[in-house]
This record gives C-alpha cells, structure tokens and sequence, in this order.
C-alpha cells in the first residue's frame, strides 16, 4: 500500500482493507500476489496512449527547427539541439519566459496558499462548531460547487475594470482565492479526522478555540489541506482564460498564455518571429514542475481525495 | 505524517456527543466559529456574489448606438435563445456529454477497477503514470496534440504512412469534435480514474469476502458490489465532468490557430461568450450567455443528482 498516512476517513466500525490487512496478516497479501496478465497486458498498453505524446514533447525539445518536421516524432533529430534550445528560450525577447514562468508560480503559488487557508478555517469551523445558519451557509457553498468558473470570468471582468484592477496581478490572484469545493472537502475530512472529544480534552485543559485550531485541528488536516492545496495550486498554474481576459501586458503573463502567444505567432508567421521548436522547449519545461510537485506529494494528495469521493 | 492514530480507538458515537455539544455550546464558540468562517464568506461574496449579480444586472440592458445602455428586461435571453450560435455551441456541448464523458468515464472506471484488484504487475507505476497528464496544463496538452495531429508531418500521420496507410485529417472540420474530445479524455481520465481508485480503496473488506465466499467473480463482484459502493464518488465525477463540458474553452481557443476553418468563433458557448465580449464588444449580451449558461449547469447538475437518488432508492 501507498498511502503511508493512517487514513482516518472511514469512522465507522467497519475496518478498511489496510486495517484488515494489518489484522489478519498475510491473507491480503497472497491475494495481491495472484497476478492477472491480460489485466497487466491491457493497462500496460494504455500507458502507451497516455506517455507518447509526452515522449514526444521531449524529444521535440531535443530537434533543431528544420528536424522537428522533416524526422521521425519518436526519436532524436539528426542533431541533439536541447541545450541550444534551452538557451534560445531563456534569451529570447530578453528572456521573458523566465519572467512568464516567476509569474506563473508567484499567482500560483499566492493563490494556492490563501485558498486553502480559507477552505481550512470555514471547512473546520463547519464541521465542528454547531450554530444557527450553519445549514444555510453549506448549502450555500455547496450551491457553488457547481457554478463553472469561466461562466463568472467575463462578469468578474468586468467588475474589475470598473474597479481599476485589470491588467494587475491581483486580477488572477483574487478570484483564485475562492474554492467551494475546498471548503467541502475539508468539511467532510475535518468530521472524521478531529475527533470531538479532543476538542472537548482540549477546552478543559484551558486552551482557547483558535489554539484548537492552530496547534491541534490544523495537524490533524494536514493532508487535507495538502490536497486542498495541490489542486488549487493546479487550476491556477493551468489556468488560461482568466489570465488571457484580465491581462495585456505581456511582463504580467503566466506561461500558459505567453506559450499560446507564441504558438499563434509562430503558426502565423508574423513579424515576431518565433520557432516552434521555442514553442515546444517551452512547453516541455513549463510541465516539469507540477509533475514533479504531483509524484513527490502523492501520498498526501491520494488519501486526501479518498474522502471528497468517499463521502459525496 | 502520522496524522490520526490516538483518536482511532475511541470511535465516535455521534449521536450523543452532538446532543451534548448543542447544550453546550457557548459565547466564545460561537464567536470563534463565524470569526473563521467570516474570512471566506468575505472573498466568496466579493468575487462570486457579486459578480454573478452584476452579470445578472447587466444582462438586462442593451447598448444603442444613440442613447447608450438601455433597460431591455429579458431581452437579451430571448435573443439567446434564438441565436444559432447559442445552440451549436449547445449541440457540441451534448456531444461532449452524451459521448465523451461517458466514454471517458468508463475508461477511468475500468482502469480504476482493474488496479484495485491488485493483480497488475506495477499497478502503482501505472496509476501514477496515467495520472501525469492531469499536471499538463490544457494550453500545453492542446498545443502537442495539434502537432501530433498535422497531417504533413505529425506523428500520428507518420505512424499512418509507416504502415502504408493515408495519413487521416485529424484537423478537418468533420473531425475536429472529435480530435478535440480526444483531448479532454487525455487530459482527465486520469484524474478521475484516481478519485475513483481512492474511494475503492476505503470500501470495507468485508463486502469482498463475503461475496468471494459466496462464489462471485472478479467480474461479478466489481459490478454488484465495488460499483455500487463507490456509487457518490461516481457521481462527484459526473457532475464535474459535466461542468467541465460546459467550460470547454482552452482547446477550441487554441486550436483555431492551426484550423480556422474547422473551428468557428462559435464552437462553445464558452468560446462564443468570450468572442461577444471581446470581439463584437457586447458586454450585456455576453452577460446573458454566462448567466444563461450558469443556469443550466445548475440544472443538468440537479437533473444527475436527482437521477442518482432515484436509482438509489429503487435498488
């Protein structure tokens, strides 16, 4: 098993197979040791269908321009071009995709971290304290869950140029701030994971309400708010339309829409001369850090989201 | 991180420390419940309440060209809802519904099944490595898969001439609904397949071994029991793959530069919104779409929901 953190999601008195592994020894194991090869054979092959085209974007970044188009996509070009290329994207226009790329992790990074503060205290405090419009403000966020993000987008913007606040940082970074579906999923961790009678152990030893919060609840979220955290950090560091809205100045762009810039000037060919092979190095580099952020913080993310399906 | 342990053995009895809470409850609580909740509800209304209101404001005015903004009530919606825009947008999105979530979502379930029962050699490495185009934004996944697609000199052309076959028109307008939902499935297949594995993961035991004592298949038993179990996170990714057809914007938006001819300033509702607000400069009617679109989302996600109950009820 993967999920290294002992999984507090299931309360009830049914043991999870993790449990029941631990408890009955070796029986789960001989299970998992019956290998099935035409299931192995079947998802091996899928592998195919989703790595290629990655494979493929790393061997582009590896070609001269002219090999991009004239070899075959799944191996080298005639000349192993990835540091020339590497440099040619850092220096191009001054080196404005190092630029794009501090932006991207400045909003992402930003706003990854307010939301899941928010999410934490209104989903812990929903969770835990019982109190009159409770019901009301749940059902109102839950409410939200389903209203798409791009639908808001348009009007967002337009409150923001009345407010003078296009074309700033704060444009992509505000907006980012709300996630309802955060709030739900720490909700439903906080019920299970902090167990009331802690809190209660906790009151009568003297400690105030927001040293619960601060020094015992937020421990016990942890993976929650890492997975809370994580897709936050997602949606903003791939977000397109917001920025592509909000933004005109290029010193103020995120990678995703620098890229989609480039790959429109390179397709048109138009007096900014950009070469696709800038375009796809770029491209290549811009996924390596949320790749690596994904497999290094896989056990938290994992158990984390085991509960928003659980319990949905 | 050992997150839980100390509290495992004392499980919760619910019912009771609820009932003693409530009589419980006190001042500083109470304060500190809405002191934490507060901070939310300030950023949600400024950047959701808000904006949704003002959209809903706008939408019921139009510009003239003597005169400037005017009350026109429903207006605009009615003009919506007769704009053949509007509704091929609609029709690509109830493609997308009717055919690529489904499809997607059966993969995912299938991989899904298939790795919790343990018996793929690598199955971790599998799982992870299916979930890596999830990390990719949209931006960039559409950008490779237009190369891929190029009918000179993609890949997936030299596969075709390699085996002697014509090189298919992946970017034509026939078939670029689907070149565009071949996209989306890359993309999140993934991500659901996990949501999917994580809530296989914490099914009680016990359901499986009764059932295999009972002499159920692998087969039988992924279909009478693992599905029906997992049936809420099911449906958490319905409806999100639901609200992600009607978002669909990145892949249109970027694949018009390599297809203009197959790919309108009309493609998705999304896409067309975003053409009225920023091409044709009508704010108010593109307010009416968002709204319009906003609605029916709300709709079709209470529609699932409510299917899903059902069906739970009768079984």
């Amino acid at each position: 098993m993967t999920l290294a953190t002992p999984s507090p999601l299931v309360s009830s008195s049914a043991p999870t197979r993790k449990e029941a592994s631990r408890a009955r020894g070796k029986r789960p194991v001989e299970r998992d040791k019956r290998r099935s090869s035409v299931l192995t054979i079947i998802l091996w092959m899928t592998l195919a269908y989703f790595l290629l085209p990655l494979v493929w974007l790393f061997l582009s970044s590896t070609k001269t321009n002219g090999d991009l188009f004239s070899t075959f996509g799944l191996w080298f070009g005639q000349t192993f071009a990835l540091f020339d290329n590497v440099g040619q994207l850092f220096t191009f226009q001054d080196g404005i995709f190092v630029r794009w790329m501090g932006n991207t992790a400045l909003y992402a990074i930003t706003s990854a971290v307010g939301a899941a503060l928010l999410a934490t205290m209104c989903g812990y405090a929903l969770a835990k304290y019982v109190f009159k419009g409770r019901s009301f403000v749940f059902a109102l966020i839950l409410g939200a869950v389903m209203v798409p993000l791009t639908a808001l987008a348009i009007p967002t913007y337009l409150l923001f140029s009345a407010a003078n606040l296009v074309d700033t940082p704060w444009a992509i970074i505000l907006p980012s701030l709300v996630s309802p579906f955060g709030v739900y999923l720490i909700r439903v961790y906080a019920a299970d994971a902090v167990d009331d009678s802690l809190i209660e152990a906790a009151r009568i030893d003297g400690a105030g309400e927001f040293r619960i919060f601060t020094t015992i609840a937020s421990r016990l979220l942890a993976p929650g708010i890492v997975t809370v955290l994580l897709f936050a950090l997602v949606s903003t560091w791939n977000n397109y339309f917001l920025p592509l809205i909000m933004l005109n100045n290029p010193a103020l762009f995120p990678a995703t829409v620098g890229l989609a810039q480039w790959q429109q000037a390179a397709t048109g060919g138009g007096g900014a001369q950009v070469l696709f092979s800038t375009v796809l190095t770029g491209s290549f580099v811009s996924i390596i850090p949320l790749v690596v952020a994904f497999l290094f913080l896989q056990r938290y993310w994992q158990s984390g989201l085991s509960t928003g399906g659980v319990k949905g | 991180m050992s997150a839980a342990p100390p509290l495992r053995r004392t499980p919760p009895s619910r019912a009771s420390s609820a009932s003693a809470r409530r009589s419980t409850i006190r001042r500083p609580q109470l304060f500190a419940a809405w002191a934490l909740i507060v901070p939310f509800l300030i950023v949600f209304a400024a950047m959701f309440l808000v904006p949704l209101g003002y959209a809903g404001y706008l939408s019921t005015f139009t510009s003239q060209l003597v005169g400037g903004e005017v009350f026109s009530g429903l207006a605009n919606y009615s003009r919506a809802l007769q704009d053949p825009s509007f509704w091929a947008g609609l029709g690509r999105v109830a493609m997308f519904l009717f055919v690529q979530v489904p499809i997607m979502l059966v993969i995912a379930l299938f991989i899904a099944l298939a790795l919790d029962t343990g018996r793929v050699k690598g199955g971790k490495f599998v799982r992870l490595a299916i979930f890596v185009p999830y990390a990719v934004p949209g931006v960039v996944a559409t950008l490779m898969w237009g190369y891929l697609y190029g009918t000179d000199s993609g890949l997936i052309a030299q596969l075709f001439r390699a085996v002697g076959l014509d090189a298919p028109t992946l970017l034509s307008p026939q078939n670029i609904l689907g070149s565009t939902m071949n996209i989306v499935s890359w993309e999140f297949i993934g991500y659901n397949m996990i949501v999917l594995y994580a809530a296989l993961r914490s099914v009680p035991t016990e359901m499986y071994e009764a059932a295999e004592i009972d002499g159920a298949g692998a087969w039988r038993t992924a279909w009478s029991i693992k599905i029906p179990a997992i049936r809420p996170a099911i449906m958490l990714t319905i409806i999100f793959s639901v609200i992600g057809s009607f978002q669909l914007f990145n892949e249109p938006n970027l694949l018009y530069s390599i297809a203009p001819n197959a790919i309108g300033s009309d493609f998705s509702p999304n896409l067309y919104a975003y053409n009225v607000a920023f091409k044709n400069q009508d704010i108010n009617y593109a307010a009416a779409i968002a709204f319009l679109l906003g609605f029916l989302i709300m709709i079709i996600s209470y529609v699932v929901q409510l299917a899903t109950a059902r069906k739970e009820r009768l079984s």
